[in-house]
C-alpha cells in the first residue's frame, strides 16, 4: 500500500480497540518467566556450549602476539577463535569498528577472542589464561582538546546535512539588542539496558540461526551475512523478546558474530552474552558533545538570530552526534545557522542512543532558551510561545503536519502550577531550595516502509506475522489492537508473531518510528485480508463492515471465521510512503515540567514532581504510551543528574564500566510522574494517524531538570551531568 | 571464576587454623562482595572456608553494659535490633544507608568491615593496581578519581574503604574480636583495624594470616543525638561521596566520623574538641594534611558543609 495522500476516514477511526488503554498481551509471559529471551532458548536449542569474549586491554595499537596454549589446555574448552583463525570477516554496513579485532586494535575491550567451553565458568576461567602482548599506539581520547581538529562530516547522515544556513546569522546576531552566547557540554552515555547483548547461535549445514536480541532484524540479517561472508538466505535471526535496547541493539554486535564463529569452530550451538563490565566499552554509546548556542532577540522577545554548533567525536569512519538538528525546526528566527563538526577519537564506537541528536541537543538548547528568557525578563513559556512557528523555519513552504507545542507548554503550566514559580534562589523549605523548570521537546516522525502478513483461520483467529520487534515498548499489543480493530474482533482473537527474519520485513524498532510504521504495515495487510474475506463471502467489498467478530453487509452477517472455512486466508502487504514527509514537517512535541529540591548544605538534588504534556498524533495504547514516556522521563533525569561515562584520557576507555560506577536512577530518585497526551490525529503521517512517543518522552527533560536546579539555587550549570561538585561552592553558606 | 575447593568450618578456631594451613584460602560468609570479585577474577581463592554455620550470629549484652555483635549477624538484623536502634542509632542508620535490602539480608557484620574498595581501577584487571597486584602501580592516580580518597592516601594507592557501617563503628569506639589459628583470641580497637595504604595497599587490615573475626563489641551507650548523613549522586543504592556520622551531647561535646574520603573510617579525636566552634573548625582538624586530586577536591568542601548540616540537625 502506498500512502501518498493524507488519510481519510478508515476502519481504525472507530477506535473500539485502538486508542484504548490496553494491558500488554505479552505481559503474563514476561511476569511468569515464559517469554524466551536470546540467552534462554531452551525451547529451540539443546545442549549449547558457552561462549565468553576476551576484550582488548588497550585502546589503540596492535596485537604483537597472542598465546592460547594455556587456555586451550583448560578443562571443558572446545574452541578458541581469534582474528587469526576466524577466516575472512567483512565489516557490517552498520558497524564502524570491527566486531573481532586483531591484529589491529581500534578501541578498548574490542573483542580479540571468543572462548567456547562446556560451561560458562570454564570459558571465563580459560579466557583469563590467554596472554596477549600488545603494542600500544598513541590514541586520541579527549574531545575538548581535539575540538579544533573537528571537520565537517563528509556524508549526509541520517540527520541530513551537517550544516544549514538561512539569512545572515553573524550579521543578525551582531545586530540583536539582546544576546546569549554560551557553551554547553554533554557526556558520553551508555544505554545500560537490562538485558545485555546476547545470542544463541546454531549451524545446520550452511544455515545459521541466531536467536538474538536485536531491534532491526532486516538490517542485521544483512550485516550478519556480510560480516561472515555467507548468503543472506542462509541467515535467520529470531528475536521475539528483547530486554531493552535504547538503540544499543540496532546493529549486529560482537555477541552475534562471535557466537556464530564459536559455534562453527566447536561444532556445537553456542550461547553468548556480553558481561556487564564489558558492555560499556565493547558496544556503542551516545557520544559526548560540546555545543555552542547563540541566540539574538529583540527586547520584546522575538528571536532574530539563532545559531547552534555541535562538536562530537567518533572512530575513523564513524558519524557525528547530530545535536544541532532540532534547532533547525524548533523556533522561529530570520537569521539562522547550524553546524555539525566531527573529531576523530579512539574511544569505543559512538552511535545511536534513544533520541540521538535531540536528547543532547535539547539538553543544551533548552537551557539556552531559559537563559535567554531570563535575560529578556520574559517567562520561559511565553518566550517559547512568542517564537513558535507553524512552518519549517528553514523552508517556510513546509508546514508542520501538526504542531501543538504551545498548547503542551500552556496546559502543562496550568496543571503543574507554574504560576507559583518564583525567581531564582528564592523559595526555601527548611534546608531545601525549591525550584521549577520547563523544557520543550521535539522529535521527528520518521517514515519507514513496513511489511506484515496476516492469516485468518476458521476459528476466526487472526495471526499477525512480521519481523517487527518489541523491545519492551508494547509492540505486540498495538499490533494486536490494530488487527483487532481492522477485522472487527476482540484483541484476544489476535495472535502476534514477531522478530523472525523469515517473516515480512518491518520498520523495526528505533527512532520512535516503530509504532506508527509497523501498525501501518499491519493496517495494509489487513486491508488486503478484508478484501479477500469479503470476496470469499460473496460481498461487495465497498459496503462491508467488520464488527463483533462478524462481517456485515446489507442485512447479512456472517462470522469472520466462515471466510476461512475452505482454508486459511493469508494476506501480506507493505506500507510505503510517498512524499508527504517532504511536503510537510512531521514532528512530535512535548512540554516537560520538573520541580526539584536542592539541599542548601550538601547540594544533593532530589526531583519532587514531573509532568510531561505530549502531542504525538493518535495514541494507540495510552497505557503503553504512558509507560514509554515515564521511562523516558526517568532516563532524562539520569542524563541531567548522574549519567556519565568517565573517560580515562590517558588510556582511552570508559572507566566506570559497570552499574555500580555508571549510575542510572533508582526508584528513590523518581517521584510521581504525570503524563498528559493532547488530543491529536495526524492524517498526514499514516493511515493510523499516529506518530511515536518513545523518544519524545526524553526530549527536553534534561534541560527542564537543569532549569529547575537553576530556579532553585540561582546557579547555572552548563555541563552535564549536574552533579553537586559542580555547584557546591556556590551554594549559600551553611548556617 | 577459577575452580576452588570448599569446606564448612566447625568452630571459629578450626576455621582460622584451616585458613592458615590451606594455600589461597578465604573465608566466605554472606559472599556479597567476595563472589562479585571472584566472578571478575579480582579475587581468585583456591579454597573457600564457609563460616556461616559457626553460630556466631547473636547480639548479646556484655558485662560492661555494651553489646557483643556476632560476626555473622546480618546487616538487616543488626540495623533492626531494638537495642541497637535505641542506644546506637548511628549504627542502625549507617547500615540502612548502605547497599540494598537484599544485600543487607545476606551481608554480615564482619564481612561489612572487610569489604574491599570500589575504586574503578581495582575493578578492571587490565589496569595497574597495587591493591590487586602489588607493585603494578596505581592507575587511579592521574586517572578518574572523583570517588576516591582525599586523606590517608599514599603514592601507591588512593582507594577508599566503602563501608557505611564502619563509620558508625568508629564513632562508637567498637572493638573487633578475633580468633587466631592457634586458638587464641584478641581484641582490636576499630581505630587500629583498617590500615592506611602506605607502600603496601594490599594489606588492608590488622588481621594476621588465618585470623577470623568472631564479634564486634560496642561499649556502654554514650547517649547523645545520633545523625548519619550519606551524600551520594543518587538517592539510594550508591556508595558515599562523603558520609558524616555524629554523636552530639547536650553539652555540645561529641564525636565525628567520616566515610568516603579515606582508606579507613576517618576520625580525628583531637578535632572533636572544636565541636563548640562549629563545622569549619572541626573539618579543618579532620582534614589537615589532605591530598585531594583535581577530581575529588570537592570532597573537602562537602565534608565541611555536610558536617555543618548534620550538627545543625543534631542540635535541633
Amino acid at each position: 500500500m502506498k500512502f501518498d495522500t493524507p488519510a481519510a476516514k478508515n476502519p481504525i477511526d472507530r477506535l473500539k480497540v485502538v486508542g484504548k488503554a490496553t494491558d500488554r498481551i505479552d505481559g503474563p509471559l514476561k511476569t511468569t518467566g515464559l517469554a524466551p529471551y536470546a540467552y534462554e532458548r531452551h525451547d529451540k536449542v539443546r545442549n549449547p556450549a558457552y561462549g565468553y569474549v576476551l576484550g582488548s586491554a588497550i585502546a589503540k595499537g596492535k596485537i604483537a602476539a597472542i598465546d592460547l596454549a594455556a587456555a586451550k589446555a583448560m578443562p571443558g574448552v572446545l574452541a578458541i577463535v581469534t582474528a587469526d583463525t576466524a577466516g575472512k570477516l567483512e565489516k557490517g554496513q552498520f558497524n564502524t569498528a570491527k566486531l573481532l579485532g586483531g591484529p589491529d586494535i581500534e578501541h578498548y575491550h574490542q573483542a580479540v577472542a571468543v572462548i567456547v567451553a562446556e560451561t560458562f565458568e570454564q570459558a571465563r576461567a580459560a579466557a583469563s589464561l590467554i596472554t596477549v602482548n600488545y603494542a600500544r599506539a598513541t590514541g586520541n581520547f579527549d574531545l575538548a582538546a581535539l575540538k579544533d581538529t573537528a571537520v565537517k562530516p563528509v556524508a549526509d547522515g541520517p540527520g541530513g546535512k551537517p550544516d544549514t544556513a538561512v539569512g545572515d546569522f553573524e550579521k543578525g546576531f551582531a545586530a540583536a539588542p539582546v544576546k546569549l552566547d554560551a557553551l554547553y557540554t554533554t557526556p558520553d552515555q551508555a544505554h545500560a539496558m537490562m538485558e545485555p547483548h546476547a545470542t544463541t547461535a546454531l549451524w545446520e549445514g550452511d544455515k545459521l540461526t541466531l536467536y538474538t536480541a536485536n531491534q532491526m532484524i532486516a538490517w542485521s540479517k544483512g550485516d550478519v551475512a556480510k560480516t561472515l561472508g555467507i548468503a543472506p538466505e542462509n541467515v535467520r535471526l529470531d528475536s521475539p523478546y528483547i530486554g531493552g535496547g535504547f538503540g544499543g541493539k540496532l546493529f549486529v554486535r560482537a555477541d552475534a558474530i562471535l557466537a556464530a564463529l564459536g559455534a562453527k569452530a566447536s561444532g556445537r550451538p553456542v550461547k553468548l552474552a556480553l558481561t556487564r563490565p564489558f558492555m560499556f566499552n565493547n558496544t556503542t554509546h551516545r557520544p559526548a558533545t560540546i555545543q555552542r548556542i547563540r541566540i539574538g532577540a529583540t527586547k520584546d522577545g522575538k528571536i532574530t538570530a539563532i545559531g547552534h554548533e555541535g562538536w562530537s567525536g567518533d572512530l575513523p569512519g564513524g558519524g557525528p552526534e547530530t545535536a544541532v538538528n532540532q534547532t533547525r525546526l524548533l523556533y522561529a528566527g530570520a537569521d539562522r545557522m547550524t553546524k555539525t563538526r566531527l573529531a576523530v577519537l579512539d574511544l569505543p564506537e559512538g552511535n545511536a542512543m534513544r533520541a540521538p541528536g535531540e536528547a543532547p541537543g535539547l539538553m543544551a538548547l533548552e537551557i539556552a532558551m531559559d537563559e535567554m528568557a531570563e535575560k529578556l525578563g520574559i517567562d520561559p513559556i511565553k518566550f517559547r510561545a512568542i517564537n513558535d512557528t507553524q512552518v519549517d523555519p528553514e523552508k517556510p513552504e513546509r508546514k508542520f503536519s501538526q504542531r501543538q507545542l504551545v498548547k503542551c507548554l500552556e496546559l502543562g503550566a496550568e496543571k503543574f502550577g507554574w504560576d507559583k514559580r518564583k525567581g531564582p534562589g528564592s523559595v526555601r523549605e527548611g534546608r531545601w531550595l525549591i525550584g521549577m523548570g520547563v523544557g520543550a521537546g521535539i522529535r521527528n516522525n520518521l517514515l519507514m516502509k513496513s511489511g506484515a502478513r496476516v492469516r485468518l483461520n476458521q476459528a476466526g483467529i487472526v495471526t499477525v506475522e512480521t519481523d517487527m520487534t518489541d523491545i519492551g515498548t508494547g509492540t505486540y499489543t498495538i499490533l494486536a489492537q490494530t488487527a483487532a480493530e481492522m477485522m472487527g474482533i476482540p484483541i484476544d482473537k489476535v495472535v502476534v508473531t514477531l522478530g523472525d527474519s523469515d517473516l515480512p520485513a518491518s520498520a523495526g524498532s528505533g527512532g520512535q518510528w516503530g509504532a506508527n510504521n509497523s501498525t501501518s504495515g499491519v493496517y495494509a495487510a489487513c486491508m488486503k485480508l478484508r478484501e479477500t474475506v469479503a470476496q470469499r463471502l460473496g460481498f461487495n467489498t465497498t459496503e462491508v463492515d467488520f464488527a463483533d467478530g462478524k462481517v456485515h453487509s446489507g442485512n447479512r452477517s456472517i462470522a469472520l471465521g466462515e471466510a476461512a472455512r475452505t482454508g486459511e486466508i493469508v494476506a501480506e502487504d507493505t506500507i510505503e510512503y510517498g512524499d508527504l514527509d517532504k511536503k510537510y514537517q512531521q514532528s512530535t512535541f512535548a512540554g516537560h515540567f520538573v520541580e526539584v529540591a536542592v539541599d542548601a548544605a550538601t547540594g544533593e538534588t532530589r526531583i519532587r514532581r514531573m509532568l510531561a504534556v505530549c502531542a504525538a498524533g493518535r495514541i494507540l495504547n495510552p497505557k503503553a504510551a504512558r509507560s514509554q514516556v515515564i521511562g523516558a522521563m526517568t532516563m532524562g533525569v539520569g542524563a541531567a543528574m548522574i549519567e556519565e561515562l568517565a573517560v580515562d584520557k590517558r588510556f582511552g576507555f570508559f572507566v566506570n564500566h559497570d552499574l555500580a560506577g555508571y549510575e542510572v536512577p533508582v526508584h528513590a530518585d523518581i517521584p510521581h510522574q504525570e503524563v498528559i497526551f493532547l488530543e491529536e490525529e495526524d492524517p498526514i503521517s499514516s493511515p493510523m494517524k499516529a506518530k511515536g512517543v518513545g523518544e519524545l518522552g526524553l526530549c527536553g527533560v534534561g534541560a527542564a531538570v537543569a532549569n529547575a536546579i537553576y530556579n532553585a539555587t540561582g546557579i547555572r550549570v552548563r555541563d552535564y551531568p549536574i552533579t553537586l561538585d559542580k555547584y557546591l561552592d556556590r551554594l549559600p553558606p551553611v548556617a | 571464576m577459577k575452580a576452588f575447593s570448599y569446606e564448612r568450618a566447625r568452630t571459629p578456631a578450626a576455621a582460622a587454623a584451616a585458613a592458615e594451613r590451606t594455600p589461597g584460602a578465604k573465608f566466605i560468609a554472606g559472599g556479597t562482595n567476595l563472589l562479585d570479585l571472584m566472578k571478575l577474577q579480582i579475587e581468585t581463592p583456591q579454597h573457600l572456608i564457609d563460616v556461616n554455620g559457626l553460630g556466631i550470629d547473636k547480639i548479646e549484652p556484655t558485662p560492661e553494659g555494651g553489646l557483643r555483635i556476632g560476626a555473622l549477624v546480618r546487616n538487616t538484623d543488626l540495623a533492626a535490633d531494638m537495642r541497637i536502634r535505641r542506644d546506637y542509632g548511628l549504627l542502625s542508620r549507617a547500615l540502612l544507608a548502605g547497599a540494598s535490602g537484599q544485600l543487607r539480608n545476606k551481608a554480615t557484620t564482619a564481612g561489612n568491615l572487610l569489604q574491599r574498595t570500589r575504586c574503578p581501577y581495582f575493578y578492571d584487571t587490565n589496569q595497574a593496581c597495587n591493591k590487586r597486584k602489588p607493585g603494578s602501580g596505581c592507575a587511579a592516580i592521574g586517572g578518574f578519581s572523583r570517588s576516591l580518597g582525599v586523606i590517608g592516601v599514599s603514592d601507591a594507592c588512593i582507594a577508599t574503604q566503602p563501608s557505611d557501617m564502619a563509620v558508625a563503628m568508629r564513632a562508637l569506639d567498637a572493638t573487633v574480636e578475633t580468633v587466631r589459628p592457634d586458638g587464641t583470641a584478641r581484641a582490636i580497637p576499630i581505630a587500629d583495624f583498617h590500615r592506611l595504604p602506605g607502600a603496601t595497599p594490599h594489606i588492608e587490615t590488622a588481621l594476621g594470616k588465618g585470623e577470623l573475626i568472631t564479634a564486634v563489641t560496642l561499649p556502654k551507650p554514650v547517649g547523645g543525638t545520633h545523625v548519619y548523613h550519606k551524600v551520594r549522586d543518587r538517592a539510594s543504592y550508591a556508595f558515599a561521596l562523603v558520609s558524616v556520622g555524629v554523636i552530639v551531647q547536650k553539652d555540645g561535646s561529641g564525636r565525628v566520623a567520616v566515610g568516603g574520603i579515606a582508606p579507613k573510617p576517618w576520625r580525628v579525636e583531637a578535632s572533636e574538641a572544636d565541636l563548640p566552634r562549629g563545622a569549619k573548625a572541626v573539618a579543618a582538624g579532620l582534614l589537615a594534611g589532605a591530598k585531594p586530586t583535581h577530581d575529588n577536591q570537592f570532597k573537602l568542601t562537602l565534608v565541611e558543609r555536610t558536617l555543618g548540616a548534620v550538627l545543625a540537625e543534631a542540635r535541633g
